[in-house]
Formats: C-alpha cells, sequence, structure tokens
C-alpha cells in the first residue's frame, strides 16, 4: 500500500502559492451578505423565512428542495432585507437573500453536538449533516448527505480524503490541514463510521510537506494512512485521485460508489465535524483571496455570502487593477466581472490577474503536435474534438467521447497554437446536453421514463 | 507501336460497353419530374423548407411527400412552374424576413467586461452568460451573419447585426442560431418594427442601454387599437394587423423604426 | 468609479484601501495559465536543432552548400509572404515555420543545384505543399519533401548530380555518386553474375566516411553525428517523439538485416544502410514534423513501421536507390487513417465493449 499509480496525462503549472504561509484569519462581520439558494447540485433549497424576517446566525433560512439539495442557514443575525436574483460566478442570475447584519452576531439555539459520535446511530448522524447543509466543498458542491448514502447492492470499501489540493494559487485547503489537523480527521471518521469503511486514504501532493508531517502525526494513532503522492495537476480531480492511490478506474459515466470508492475534500471533512461534533450548520468556509496585485494575499474564515469586494478589501484592496477577477483557481475558475458576487460554499479562492500575467486570447490552426493528447487525463483526443467543434460538428464529437471531458484545461494550457480547447469542449458539452434534454421532451412520458 | 494502342482501344470500348449494359439493365431509373423539379430549386440548402436541403425538398416534391410553396428563398415565378409541374395549385406563403430585435450597438449599449475567447457568439455565451450587460443584447460576434446562407447579415463596425431585407429570404436559419433568441420572422409587409428585446423596466435598461424601448407607449396611443401591445415595457407590434408607418417618428429613442437598411456593400468588402 | 475608497480596520485607524477597478476587466474561458511553449518557440528550437547538420554540409560542400541553403530558405519566407497576401490570410509568417520548411529544402539538395532551380522549388513546397491547403497545420504532406520530390521529377539531371565533398578521399573510385548509388550499381553488377561484386562496397566507401559524412549526396543528409545532435536535443526538448526515429530506423534496420541475413552476396549491411541515404535526416527531421505525423503516441510507432516498411523495400528491391522521401509522402497520406483508429478508449471505458467510432 506504499506505491501510488500515475494516472495518464497531467500538466505541471507554476505552482503561485502566495498564500502558503499565512494562517487563516477570521474575518470581521460585513454588513450586507447575499446568500444564494442554490449553492449546490440539485434542486434549489426552498426559502421558510419571508421577506423582513429576523434571523439569527446559523438559523437555517431555506431547506433542502428534494433529495439531491442541501439546506442554507443564515450567516449572521440580522433582517432578510429582499430575496431578488443576484449575479453569480458563471454570470447568470440565480435567487439570493440579501441579509443585513444587525452587528450583533447572535447564535441561534445550536443543533445537539453528537460528542458520542462513536456510539451514536449513523443515520442520525446522516441526518444530521443533511440538516447542516453540508456539501463537497472542493468544487461540483455535491450534497455530501447523498454521497454518504450510497445505494443499497453498491458495497463502499475505501473513503478517500482529498488533501491534494492540485490547482495553483490555491492554498485554502493547505492551510485548514496545517491547523485544523485533528478537526479534520475526526470529520472523516465520521464519514467512515456512516459508510462502515475500515480504510481511510489521505491523499496529499508532496508540494505541501508541513501538512504531510502534520497529518502523518495526527493520524499515528488512528486507522488513516496517509499518502504523500507527486506532484500532478489534475490529481485533485476524483477520478484521477481514486487512480492514484487504488489504481481502479472509474467507468466513464459512472461515480467513484461504482468501484467502491467516495471521495471527501478536507474542507467538507471539517465541515462534517463542525455540524456532528459541535452542531454548527454550514454557514462559513475557508477562502484563499490572492493574486500578485493583492496588497496582502491570505485565508480566510469567511461566511457565506460574504461579497467579493468585502473579500479583496480583507486582503487589503489592490496595488495596482487587476486584468481579471477569477472565482476559484487558475486552471478551471471562472472568470467573474463583478464584485458584487458572494462567496458560496464551493469557492475555495478568488484570484487576481494583472494585466502582465494574463495571455491575449489567439486561436492558430491545430499543428497536431498531440500534446493535448499526452496531457488529457480522460484520454480524449482534444486537438481533434476542438477541429469538429469548430466546424459545429456536435454529433461526431459525441462520438469521439467529449462528454467525458473534465474541463480541467490541460489540453488549453499546453497548447502551443493557443486553441480554446476547453471553450471548445464546454460549447459541445452545452449543445448536446440542450439536445438530449430537447429530444427528452419531444418523446412520450412512457419513453422518456426509461 | 500500334499494338499497346490498340489494346487501349480494346479496353476502352470494352469498359464502355459494360459501362452501357450495366446502365440499361440495372441502373436506378431517375424521376425525370425530379430533375425539373431540382432544376427550379434556388440550391443554397438553407433548411428552410424544413428538410435536409434543395435536393431532398425536390424528391419530397416529385413523391408527392410535400407541397410548394414552402421554400422561403423561391421566387414566386418558380414556385409557380413547380406546381404546374406537379400539377397543383400554390400555397400563397407571407413571405417572411428576419429582423435583429437589438439596437444595443458598442455607442449605446454598455458591456460588463471585455470578452476575450473564440469569435463566435454560442462560444461566447458559455463565458459568463455573454458579456452584453443588456441580457437581451446582440452579442455582436456574428454567429448570424456565418450562418446565413445568402450573405443577408451585415456585422456593423459597432459590433451589431442587421439584417438586410433586399438579401433575406426568411428560411430561419439565424433564428435557430442566435444564443439570445432576438432574432424574429416577421412578414415582409410590415413596415415597422420594434428593435429591442428586453421586457426590462424602463429604467433599468436605460442604465445598460441608451438605444432601448422605454416603454413610453407613444407608438401604442398613436397606432389604432390592437396594433401595438405592451409586455412590460416592451412595445409588440401585432403583425396580424401591423401599424401604419408613420408611428415609427413617435419613438423618442428610434427603437421602433422600419427594417430597411442603406444597401449591402460589395460582398468582398464587408467580409473582410 | 471610485477605486478610492476609505474603511476603518479593527484598530479604527483611517486607512486607504484602492479597490480593483472593474471597469476594464477581462473575462475568459479556463484555464487562466498558459504554458510557454508557442509554435514560433517549437520551430526556433528545430532550426537550432538543423544548425550542426547545416554547419556540416558547408564544411563538407563548401560555400556553395551555404547559397542553396540561404537561397531556400529566403525563397520560402518569401513565398510565404506573397501567398497569404494573395489568399487574404493574415500572414503567419512569425511562428517561423516557413523558414524550417526553407532549410529542410535546402538540407535535401546537392549543393551544385542551380539556385532558380531552388527557388521553383521553394515555390512548389510553401505554395502546393503548404499554402493552398490553408497554411500551416492544414497541409496534409510535408512541403520541404513536396518540393523536393517535384524538383527530382521536373530536374532529373540537376537532382542526382552529387558533387564531391571537399576533403573526400581521393581513393574513391567512383566519386560524385551516393553510397547508396554505388551500392545499386555494385547490386546490379553482383545479380548480372559478378560474384563477390559487393564485397567490394567497403573499399568504395569507407564506414568511417559515411559516418562522418564525407561522401556524396544531399548536402544536409551525410553528416551522422551532426543529425544525431541535433535529433537527441529536439527529443531532449520534448519537440518530436523518439518514438518516430527510433522505430524508422529500427524497421530499415531489420528489414535490411534480414535480406543481408539472407543472401549477404545481393545486399548491403544493415549499418550501411543506416548510416547512407536521407534516413537519418528523414528519421529525425522529416518524418518527425508535427502537422503531417499522427497525433497519438501508438500512431506514431505505426506511422514509423509503415515508413522503414516503405524505405527498406524501395532500397532493396526498387529501382530507385533513395527511398526516404517516398516512404513519407506515402505514410503522410495515412496519417488522417491512422489517427482515425488509434484513437483511444477514454479513461475507464469498459475494456469488453468496442466503441464504434464514427467517422
Amino acid at each position: 500500500m506504499n506505491k501510488s499509480y500515475q494516472f495518464y496525462g497531467g500538466v505541471h503549472p507554476a505552482q503561485q502559492k502566495l498564500a502558503r504561509k499565512s494562517a487563516i484569519a477570521v474575518a470581521p462581520l460585513f454588513p450586507f451578505y447575499t446568500v444564494p439558494l442554490s449553492m449546490h447540485i440539485g434542486a434549489p433549497a426552498k426559502p421558510i423565512v419571508k421577506i423582513g424576517d429576523k434571523v439569527l446566525r446559523g438559523q437555517m433560512i431555506a431547506e433542502a428542495g428534494g433529495f439531491v439539495s442541501a439546506p442554507v442557514h443564515s450567516p449572521t443575525s440580522g433582517t432578510i432585507k429582499d430575496i431578488k436574483p443576484c449575479l453569480g460566478v458563471t454570470g447568470v442570475k440565480t435567487p439570493c437573500f440579501i441579509i443585513e447584519s444587525d452587528g450583533e452576531d447572535k447564535e441561534y439555539e445550536r443543533m445537539k453536538p453528537f460528542s458520542d459520535w462513536q456510539e451514536a446511530d449513523p443515520k442520525k448522524i446522516l441526518s444530521r449533516i443533511a440538516e447542516a447543509g453540508v456539501v463537497g466543498m472542493g468544487g461540483a458542491a455535491f450534497p455530501t448527505a447523498v454521497k454518504l448514502s450510497p445505494p443499497p447492492g453498491k458495497k463502499i470499501d475505501t473513503l478517500i480524503l482529498n488533501g491534494i489540493e492540485c490547482e495553483p494559487c490555491l492554498t485554502d485547503d493547505h492551510r485548514l490541514m496545517l491547523e485544523k489537523a485533528k478537526e479534520i480527521l475526526i470529520g472523516i471518521q465520521i464519514s467512515a463510521r456512516i459508510l462502515g469503511v475500515k480504510t481511510i486514504i489521505l491523499g496529499i501532493e508532496k508540494n505541501k510537506p508541513d501538512a504531510v508531517e502534520v497529518m502523518t502525526e495526527q493520524a499515528k494513532d488512528l486507522p488513516i494512512t496517509v499518502f504523500p503522492l507527486n506532484v500532478r495537476y489534475p490529481q485533485g480531480a476524483e477520478k484521477q485521485l481514486i487512480f492514484a492511490l487504488t489504481k481502479r478506474k472509474v467507468p466513464t459515466g459512472g461515480l467513484p460508489m461504482d468501484v467502491g470508492c467516495v471521495v471527501q475534500n478536507v474542507a467538507s471533512a471539517f465541515a462534517v465535524y463542525n455540524a456532528v461534533y459541535k452542531g454548527i450548520p454550514l454557514y462559513e468556509r475557508v477562502t484563499t483571496i490572492t493574486g500578485t496585485p493583492l496588497v496582502s494575499p491570505g485565508n480566510w474564515h469567511l461566511r457565506i455570502g460574504t461579497s467579493f469586494a468585502d473579500a479583496i478589501r480583507l486582503a487589503g484592496g489592490v496595488k495596482e487593477d487587476p486584468a481579471k477577477i477569477i472565482s476559484g483557481g487558475p486552471m478551471m475558475g471562472f472568470s467573474v466581472y463583478s464584485l458584487e458576487i458572494p462567496i458560496t460554499k464551493n469557492s475555495s479562492g478568488i484570484l487576481l490577474m494583472s494585466p502582465s500575467e494574463i495571455t491575449q486570447f489567439q486561436s492558430k490552426s491545430c499543428i497536431h503536435c498531440g500534446r493535448c493528447n499526452d496531457v488529457c487525463p480522460m484520454q480524449l483526443m482534444p486537438g481533434i474534438l476542438s477541429t469538429q467543434i469548430e466546424n459545429e460538428c456536435f454529433d461526431l464529437s459525441e462520438n469521439w467521447n467529449v462528454l467525458n471531458c473534465l474541463d480541467c484545461g490541460c489540453c488549453s494550457y499546453i497548447c502551443p497554437a493557443g486553441r480554446p480547447l476547453v471553450q471548445h469542449m464546454r460549447r459541445a458539452k452545452a449543445e448536446i446536453m440542450a439536445k438530449r434534454k430537447e429530444a427528452k421532451k419531444d418523446t412520450p412520458k412512457g419513453k422518456a421514463s426509461k | 507501336m500500334f499494338t499497346p494502342i490498340l489494346i487501349l482501344t480494346a479496353i476502352g470500348l470494352f469498359i464502355a460497353f459494360a459501362v452501357a449494359i450495366i446502365v440499361r439493365y440495372f441502373g436506378m431509373p431517375e424521376d425525370p419530374l425530379k430533375q425539373q423539379i431540382t432544376d427550379l430549386m434556388p440550391g443554397a440548402n438553407c433548411g428552410g423548407c424544413g428538410f435536409a436541403g434543395c435536393g431532398a425538398y425536390a424528391t419530397a416534391m416529385a413523391e408527392g411527400k410535400a407541397k410548394p410553396g414552402k421554400c422561403p428563398s423561391m421566387n414566386s415565378e418558380n414556385a409557380a412552374k413547380i406546381a404546374e409541374l406537379l400539377g397543383v395549385t400554390v400555397e400563397k406563403s407571407e413571405p417572411m424576413v428576419a429582423i435583429v430585435c437589438c439596437s444595443g450597438d458598442d455607442n449605446t449599449a454598455s458591456r460588463n467586461a471585455f470578452y476575450n475567447g473564440v469569435n463566435n457568439c454560442r462560444d461566447a455565451m458559455q463565458i459568463d452568460a455573454g458579456t452584453k450587460s443588456c441580457s437581451y443584447g446582440c452579442l455582436g460576434l456574428g454567429s448570424c451573419a456565418n450562418a446565413c446562407p445568402f450573405h443577408a447579415i451585415e456585422m456593423t463596425p459597432q459590433h451589431l447585426a442587421v439584417v438586410h431585407p433586399e438579401l433575406c429570404t426568411g428560411c430561419g436559419k439565424c433564428v435557430d442560431t442566435c444564443p439570445k433568441n432576438i432574432i424574429k420572422l416577421v412578414p415582409r409587409s410590415a413596415k415597422i418594427h420594434v428593435f429591442c428585446s428586453s421586457p426590462l423596466r424602463g429604467a433599468e435598461k436605460r442604465k445598460v442601454c441608451k438605444s432601448g424601448c422605454i416603454g413610453c407607449q407613444k407608438c401604442k396611443k398613436a397606432a389604432e387599437e390592437g396594433q401595438i401591445e405592451m409586455n412590460g415595457s416592451l412595445a409588440v407590434i401585432n403583425y396580424e394587423n401591423p401599424p401604419a408607418a408613420e408611428i415609427a417618428s413617435q419613438c423618442p429613442t428610434h427603437v421602433l423604426r422600419s427594417n430597411e437598411t442603406t444597401p449591402k456593400k460589395s460582398k468582398e468588402e464587408t467580409n473582410e | 468609479m471610485t477605486p478610492e475608497k476609505t474603511q476603518k480596520n479593527s484598530n479604527s485607524e483611517e486607512r486607504t484601501i484602492r479597490m480593483p477597478d472593474t471597469s476594464h476587466l477581462i473575462v475568459s474561458s479556463s484555464p487562466h495559465f498558459h504554458a510557454e511553449t508557442d509554435i514560433r518557440r517549437i520551430m526556433l528550437t528545430v532550426i537550432i536543432a538543423l544548425l550542426p547538420a547545416c554547419a556540416a554540409g558547408v564544411y563538407y560542400f563548401g560555400w556553395r552548400a551555404l547559397w542553396v541553403l540561404l537561397v531556400c530558405s529566403a525563397s520560402c519566407i518569401s513565398f510565404e509572404a506573397i501567398f497569404s497576401c494573395f489568399m487574404k490570410r493574415p500572414s503567419e509568417l512569425d511562428d517561423a515555420s516557413a523558414l524550417v520548411t526553407g532549410l529542410l529544402l535546402g538540407m535535401n539538395l546537392p549543393s551544385s543545384t542551380p539556385l532558380g532551380v531552388c527557388i521553383f522549388g521553394s515555390l512548389v513546397a510553401i505554395g502546393i505543399g503548404k499554402m493552398i491547403y490553408g497554411g500551416i497545420g492544414s497541409n496534409p504532406f510535408n512541403p520541404a519533401l513536396v518540393g523536393r520530390v517535384a524538383m527530382l521529377i521536373a530536374f532529373p539531371k540537376v537532382m542526382t548530380t552529387w558533387p564531391i565533398p571537399h576533403g573526400a578521399a581521393t581513393s574513391s573510385a567512383i566519386t560524385g555518386a551516393t553510397p547508396l548509388m554505388v551500392l545499386g550499381s555494385l547490386q546490379h553488377a553482383a545479380q548480372s553474375g559478378q560474384a563477390g561484386a559487393l564485397q567490394t562496397l567497403g573499399e568504395h566507401v569507407s564506414y568511417m566516411n559515411l559516418y562522418l559524412g564525407n561522401i556524396g549526396g544531399s548536402l544536409g543528409e551525410t553528416c551522422i553525428p551532426a543529425l544525431l545532435i541535433g535529433g537527441i536535443f529536439l527529443i531532449y526538448m520534448n519537440i518530436i517523439r523518439w518514438q518516430i526515429p527510433v522505430f524508422y530506423i529500427l524497421t530499415v534496420f531489420c528489414i535490411t538485416g534480414l535480406a543481408y541475413m539472407i543472401s549477404p552476396a545481393y545486399f548491403a549491411a544493415p549499418t550501411f544502410h543506416i548510416m547512407s541515404g536521407g534516413l537519418m535526416l528523414g528519421a529525425f527531421f522529416m518524418a518527425t514534423d508535427m502537422v503531417t505525423t499522427p497525433v497519438s503516441r501508438t500512431g506514431a510507432i505505426i506511422f514509423a513501421v509503415g515508413c522503414g516498411v516503405i524505405t527498406g523495400s524501395i532500397r532493396l528491391w526498387g529501382s530507385y536507390p533513395e527511398g526516404v522521401s517516398f516512404s513519407i509522402l506515402i505514410m503522410n497520406a495515412f496519417t488522417p487513417l491512422i489517427d482515425r483508429y488509434t484513437a483511444g478508449e477514454p479513461f475507464g471505458a469498459p475494456k469488453d465493449k468496442k466503441r464504434g467510432l464514427q467517422f
């Protein structure tokens, strides 16, 4: 169990982890919070408070809107000023609570902590995790409670704790592992107990030797294996991480549970700890605010709903005007144009890029060098796909497996012709999905249910 | 010297004979009617008829599976000829023309950010849902102009798509291409149109675009009852009963206007 | 727009915080980082890798060789400029690919080639080999080889007159012929009954001269050490795939070796074959041209083996002494096909189920 496996492809972008040394600071209270109703994959949450209601910190303000959904809690005490569509990271307006803080930050009656989680009923713990609104905080924001309750028949034997943080620039998971190692390990053990899993593997990239050391020290007496891995992007992607640690291949279109694995991010494990061990719902997360234009990049405990403007003010503002503001890391993050966008449950970072750091878009013709082919972790042929998509042959690209694309950005990163491969793939995926939706609508109900 | 010539000639004759026999006895008979109809088709393969192309539509007509008159690009003379060939009366369809319902070019409408990516509206929609501040605004990257089989759409230097009605045949390709759904097919007989698609409140629109419909209802009052309806702050023309062209002078933002354009420059120039 | 805003921090100390100006932000698709390698850098690396072989050519064949190289390069660049102007395409001169084509074309010519013929070759290489398909990235055949083959067909006399290298040992019995031509004539002699004719091959062409390039041939193809330095540099810089030269040369070695084992009286040793002619130049610099070779590594191996088989066959049984140019051009034509059939399964695809690729 000391051997790691090399997944196919991958790249080595510059690390630029500016905030790796700065400890996680607690953010002050801000006057306004914009809390989106939909911060997770699945149905949006349903509001259970009205405009004008007084809410307290940690009070549930929207309940889960379905099985795959998560409730939303108020980040502070104050008044619900409005429920209106506000801008999100993808540029689409989604309904949000506007909460005006009253400055007192009074806490709502806390849920009963399970200090005896080792003995408690796993079902009760699971419903607590659902109630606390815990979602996957690494990126996709899949509700954790759903992830931890695999359908009967799926045997889970390995729980993987994802401490890879392969995105350049971001340091939030790194700092969290350094400062909250014990809590993270309790959190993952709670998850393991719910799943009934004996094997827990923690994957950390070797560029965080201090985190490896701390975690190894803390996990000494626990049934947890700490596994330092060689640095390679996108090692933090679920499928690649499972392969690197267990050599199991998640089938195309399948989920990690199909190969008996569940992957949990360290931030989610910390949120599980908070929800179960302390009874605190998820209304706060660690976010890296970084980039060369910032005066003092760092990591903060930010309440959900903090606007980008407030977050950047925390980091001391800017030295020079940035050319790009990115929500997330540089490889997969979304570039945004407004500072009103709020921090959500899956905002792992805000990255500012100065004009000298960005590259001008250029799309020369593909020279068939095959580099994209070599780096694609899903073993697709991005260059050929991109040419097909440029000519709008979406059916053809579907046959060439464009739907397996992760959006990891390795191909665009490496392309010497500067081709916008990721944008092409995204377009193709969007067009194919739209077409499928249409086809579903057209077919009679009996057929569609098949 | 003569042997190879003789051999080659013999081979040629033999193959010609073989081909003749195969065509005569095994060939598929070509429908002369289909050929005649195909010759009368415009040949643009625009797909406006709902078939895969001109050939497919011609085949369907020849086989009696489709009626003439569905082709938006065909002139009435050819349509009558085809109807005569098929021995049916041509269904008179209202000739349509496409309009881009947006007036916000770079001078009047604002953008949220500079877009740096693939030069195609549908690709641009993947990034922050397009960068135009007005979510009903023309992105100005020219996907419709590229999709138009008749080169009837011109991109102005200020990045706004403009349809030249004299070139447009109403095939509807641009309507399917536009990711913002702001291109509409309207009857050619209608004289004036509302070049805005945003039903948002006038004040909100005014913030992001100086040339949107502000919902002042002046046109509605000037027109006859039922000719212009309001959808939120957007005047909507009832094309069943289009208003007179003079109403356009009432519009303070000049968003209600004729779709006539200055004739398109030569193809060479506009393709630059 | 008020980028300057004041805010009280916890110590109630007044401090100006400059907020970013959001009116000039750029939005684009992820990723926001890019590797530094671009087409220009790749092409410049190839040019650097070609320089030792060029220098060796000039050393052996004199200043006349330099003239050929210069004229080919200059005319390729000019033709590219002229064609992109005519075709109303943005000029792609800055990526230096025309210079690579020019250099490669020059290296494939005898140093005595008239300069007018060089210009004709450049016109064919850039015009018919590259620009009519739509410029870099769209050409199915290696432009330099298209130019060379056109010249070979149009001016056969010029293209098969090989000047003697400067320092060529005068003992060489057949001067002004390439080793492969020597081999051809000796093979002919052996077949027409002169037993042991091939044994004299070593007398005509010494292995040392063959290795160092002190023999007749195209100006850039003779000096093996210079070509190896350039090729290994390219592999080290990760510009070319090592699979192509290795498998190409290995296949030629195996095929000629097999023939030699069966009847050494009629065929030359495989070591002679891999060191003579344009094989080294072709394997390292022509068969590795990115645009015209398969994208996947498996595809590259198939491509290289195919080149090797064709080269070997032409050399052993063909009437033409050299087969590298033709073999690469023929395999170039197969590249799209190889690409389609080597499109791998995506990560995690079920092994038992064959994916039906549609084309």
